[in-house]
């Protein structure tokens, strides 16, 4: 016990004077380093960011087709998929005017409101526009002639979070494309 | 001595052999941009000074270096002003130990003939007055925050056993009026690239398992499409374009599959595509909506989310698909699950009284814990060495991204690009 603790009061006195520990000593080193080429394997380096990044612009948005005059949008309730009695006549209209062309391709554009992650609303925004398909498809509109796409909430028609602001963002446009 | 190249970048590392050298100049004192906040337990501290020759220099590495490893959590930063060093000097043990640091970093930034920098430090542990090791990179200026980063993993690893992943890279969306653009950057959110500039939204992004490919999702064909992007070519290659909408890609464990959401056969549900393109193949039939899927980490299993139960939750089931079970039970509203790369814990999100706020849970028992304060929580990414989780939030109207320990107590908001920055992905270990 008593050499325990007479290693153990010299291990204290090592430990408190910090110069008893010698440093490595070790020879200088080469300075002349070499590196790895800045390029990539097919040794051209100019088309490559300085950390390997290259951008890509995908530039401008294009120009819709020609649209109806009239009500292109039905609104939704919070959480909601239902198409309320008072967009039937909306839809009506919009369904007169696909089915009097045939080579009219229309997308319809599900919105949700600003609450809640992005992909699950991508999913409830997908749930409005193939309600409002479906709601086409039964006055005669042909599925060719339709495309239900969903942009969540990524586009909405209305900043704000007050209550207006959302229930003008919870919605489906029928976009002529 | 062995070299270890870095493939994409120009660090060179060599292990440097030091003799003992005269005292430097004085050193200037860094300017330190940090942004964390929280109280941890068991931190070490750590005195990072500043490297002889920085002033000159266009990084601070002192202060790059400084600023990972608060981030982590484990370290307390110890002042160092006023005292110069560079990785030669042997330092005053004492005076260190008195500042109450256990460890100490120092080194000097020298511009080379050929332009570019050699950047050299040094570890010791000012507790047994020990050198702990030290390295030396030759950069070019492009690659100096490279070389802080691979210092600051270098403390990190030496100092706690684990691996560093402060040379690792996030990407992250920003939106700026009518513009958004898909970044690159350092993992503290700097040094940000543009890889993808659109009049249209960019979401969900996923690094591909070899850190060369992000796929993410894109609306500049006016409806959502699923791209694979070469980071460093720039080409991109359409996964999923199907009638309807196409989402939420996420890469198998082996870089071969990528799970998505495709609305092509009505709704939202789940299939799996061959990464080199194909055939969908279904992987779950539900009326409900069936998106956000993750791998786990070996690859056995697809953690997903669903409102098959009337609400959102998440459950996991088979990678190749099959019978689902749910995985979370507390909360009417949980979405987008991430799994931590030992694949220990599941992060996601839960509305609680409204607010969206990033939970954890424990896999092995199912514990849960909030580790936010905030409202409008999103995107968890998991750090590729688990100890890390970044997401975006909101602080004072503005969208940043912030990361968090797993025990939630330290915090740091990542600096980086204007505007506002959501949808972070954490990439992968740099082979």
């Amino acid at each position: 016990m008593k050499k325990l603790f007479l290693v153990l009061c010299t291990a204290a006195l090592m430990a408190g004077c910090g110069s008893a520990v010698k440093l490595d000593n070790v020879p200088v080193e080469d300075k002349s380093g070499t590196s790895i080429s800045q390029s990539g394997a097919n040794g051209d380096g100019s088309a490559v960011g300085k950390s390997g990044v290259t951008s890509v612009d995908v530039g401008k948005s294009t120009q819709q087709a020609a649209v109806p005059a009239g009500a292109r949008i039905v609104y939704f309730d919070y959480d909601s998929f239902i198409i309320k009695p008072e967009f039937q006549t909306v839809i009506e209209a919009q369904a007169r005017f696909i089915k009097a062309d045939r080579t009219r391709k229309v997308a319809i554009e599900g919105h949700t409101d600003e609450r809640g992650g992005r992909e699950y609303n991508l999913a409830l925004g997908q749930k409005r526009a193939e309600a409002v398909r479906g709601a086409l498809g039964l006055l005669g509109v042909s599925d060719a002639q339709m495309e239900a796409v969903s942009f969540g909430k990524e586009k909405p028609a209305v900043l704000g979070s007050d209550e207006a602001a959302m229930a003008k963002n919870r919605r489906a446009e029928i976009s002529y494309r | 001595m062995t070299v270890n190249p870095f493939p994409r970048f120009t660090a060179f590392v060599r292990v440097a052999c030091m003799g003992l050298a005269l005292l430097a100049g004085a050193a200037v004192q860094a300017q330190f941009r940090v942004d964390v906040a929280g109280i941890g337990l068991n931190q070490l501290p750590i005195a990072v000074s500043a490297f002889r020759g920085e002033d000159g220099a266009p990084q601070k590495i002192a202060a790059i270096v400084q600023a990972d490893l608060e981030r982590s959590g484990q370290f307390r930063a110890v002042d160092a002003a006023g005292v110069a060093l560079d990785e030669l000097t042997r330092p005053d043990v004492a005076l260190w130990r008195q500042k109450g640091a256990d460890s100490l970093v120092s080194g000097s930034v020298a511009r080379l003939a050929d332009g570019r920098y050699d950047v050299r430090f040094r570890l010791w542990d000012v507790v047994r007055g020990q050198d702990l090791g030290g390295q030396s990179y030759a950069v070019t200026q492009g690659d100096l925050r490279l070389a802080a980063h691979r210092i600051a993993d270098f403390v990190y690893e030496k100092l706690t056993g684990e691996k560093g992943a402060f040379s690792t890279r996030i990407a992250y969306v920003t939106k700026a009026g009518p513009r958004y653009q898909l970044w690159v950057a350092d993992a503290d959110g700097e040094n940000a690239q543009s890889a993808l500039a659109s009049p249209e939204p960019i979401i969900s992004p996923a690094w591909s398992p070899n850190g060369a490919q992000l796929a993410y999702v894109s609306f500049e064909s006016r409806k959502p499409v699923v791209y694979s992007h070469d980071v460093a070519t720039g080409k991109r290659r359409l996964i999923a374009n199907f009638k309807g909408s196409n989402s939420a890609p996420a890469w198998s464990p082996d870089g071969r599959t990528l799970a998505v959401t495709l609305s092509r056969d009505g709704g939202s549900q789940l299939f799996a595509i061959d990464a080199a393109g194909g055939e969908p193949r279904r992987l779950a039939q539900s009326s409900s909506i069936d998106t956000e899927p993750v791998y786990s980490p070996d690859g056995k299993l697809i953690f997903f989310v669903s409102d098959r139960g009337g609400a959102p939750q998440i459950y996991k089931m088979p990678a190749s698909g099959g019978s689902a079970e749910r995985v979370t039970f507390t909360g009417s509203y949980n979405i987008s699950p991430a799994v931590s790369p030992d694949g220990r814990w599941l992060a996601y999100i839960s509305r609680v009284n409204g607010a969206f706020k990033l939970h954890l849970m424990e896999l092995a028992g199912g514990g849960v814990t909030v580790l936010t304060d905030s409202a409008a929580d999103e995107s968890p990414s998991f750090a590729p060495n688990s100890r890390l989780i970044v997401y975006a939030t909101q602080q004072q109207g503005r969208e940043v991204l912030m990361t968090t320990t797993l025990d939630g107590k330290i915090k740091a908001r990542l600096s980086g690009q204007g505007g506002n920055i959501r949808e972070p992905d954490w990439g992968p270990f740099q082979k």
